[in-house]
């Protein structure tokens, strides 16, 4: 989707602001919210796919101004409400009670003890490969041009990267989709590449000098060219 | 905390707690899994491994080719499994910047914890588009004549520079130069220096 995620190229932003001793975690809270999206995506509740599509599905204004872990809260609660692992009423219920006692521990709303511990995959984050009978199209060298288009749905193609010219510059082997693998339609891999970008292909006249790009593209977003 | 930490929520810690709570009540969230995160990342936050693998890699002509050709079997040497890793290396003629447009996608196995800034707009807006001026504006001037080269990371790949080694270097053990090579270094936003010498 051509969301407000989708920040290549974008101007307005401002400096760059470094933080200096930055510690792990400005609050105990970030901490808990990386745990509950490792939690959740280890014991397959969703997938990385999925994960990133519910991020990109926030408001606009609201991505821009969440925290990196508002969003992740955002992207994980948004989820598991949608997959019905957690129902919004007892959500809600929990929310009105943890508003009236926010420095209560998460254990004071349980009525007894846990369930029992879901099973848990602890590759799941970078399992990706896949061994398939696939030959990729495209050799190191090739050009290639990509696909001009604007799908609703979750993609990695980059904005400012669509309809143009690219070499290959490796090829990664065969990764699953996430174009699909983000909307419940399945892994479907397909050769993964590094193609690499002049510059001048991607911002014109505004280019800086002797400068290249490398991003990292599935076949079907590439066409031959020349 | 300036721009970096814009109107936080004030009911984000009860949602926090809310939806914590839930995961612990359904089996999902261990407990203590929040604690084992706290404590690994606030012990492990550095660019432990990648300086250590950068060091050797400096030192040792063959681990540096390794590094370059096959980064898993590299890494395994620091009994790091990670096979998801590409190392570009950065010379006199080519500079290398690691970003990700998209969301924030990260080396964390042998960077950390991303820093603030490399998940923020600013970054991932400029890197691709006006990495010169980005770098300059972080105290980094990058020479006309050397090439820039952006890795977006758009899939699962991810990427870390093997920065130019500091002139005089040549001299220093993997030890002394571990604690010199920073984790900007390893994005590409900085080079490393060694200290003046007194």
């Amino acid at each position: 989707m051509d969301g407000v995620h989708d920040l290549g190229g974008m101007q307005g932003f401002g400096p760059v602001e470094r933080e200096e001793n930055e510690p792990a975690f400005h609050a105990a809270w970030e901490a808990a919210v990386l745990a509950m999206m490792r939690a959740a995506g280890s014991r397959g509740l969703f997938n990385i796919d999925e994960f990133r599509h519910a991020i990109e599905r926030m408001a606009p204004a609201d991505y821009l101004r969440a925290t990196y872990y508002e969003k992740w809260l955002d992207g994980v609660t948004r989820l598991l409400v949608e997959k019905g692992v957690v129902g919004a009423e007892e959500l809600a219920a929990r929310l009105a009670f943890f508003v009236t006692k926010p420095d209560a521990p998460p254990r004071a709303a349980l009525a007894g003890e846990p369930a029992p511990r879901w099973p848990f995959n602890p590759g799941w984050l970078r399992d990706v490969v896949r061994e398939t009978e696939a030959t990729p199209r495209f050799a190191p060298g090739e050009m290639v041009v990509t696909r001009e288009m604007h799908p609703h749905g979750h993609t990695r193609l980059p904005r400012y990267a669509r309809g143009k010219r690219g070499i290959i510059h490796r090829c990664h082997g065969i990764h699953v989709f996430p174009d699909t693998n983000a909307h419940g339609q399945g892994e479907q891999p397909q050769p993964l590449y590094s193609v690499r970008f002049d510059a001048r292909e991607l911002w014109g006249e505004s280019a800086e000098p002797n400068q290249l790009v490398h991003i990292d593209l599935w076949e079907s977003y590439l066409r031959p060219g020349r | 905390m300036g721009k970096n930490h814009p109107n936080v929520d004030p009911y984000v810690v009860s949602r926090v707690r809310a939806l914590e709570s839930l995961l612990l009540e359904k089996g999902i969230l261990a407990p203590g899994a929040v604690d084992r995160v706290v404590q690994r990342y606030e012990a492990d936050t550095g660019p432990m491994v990648g300086a250590r693998v950068v060091a050797r890699a400096w030192t040792d002509p063959d681990y540096r080719e390794l590094l370059l050709d096959d980064p898993r079997a590299a890494l395994a040497r620091f009994e790091l499994d990670y096979t998801m890793l590409r190392v570009v290396e950065s010379t006199e003629t080519v500079h290398n910047l690691v970003v990700c447009t998209l969301c924030s996608c990260y080396p964390w196995p042998v960077l950390g914890l991303p820093p603030t800034w490399y998940k923020m707009p600013a970054y991932r807006s400029r890197a691709v588009s006006e990495p010169r001026a980005l770098l300059r504006e972080m105290g980094l001037e990058v020479p006309a004549a050397r090439e820039i080269r952006v890795w977006d990371s758009s899939a699962e790949m991810r990427y870390m520079v093997l920065p130019r080694r500091p002139p005089g270097a040549e001299r220093l053990s993997e030890a002394v130069l571990v604690p010199l090579i920073t984790r900007d270094a390893l994005i590409g936003v900085a080079e490393v220096t060694l200290p003046a010498v007194r």
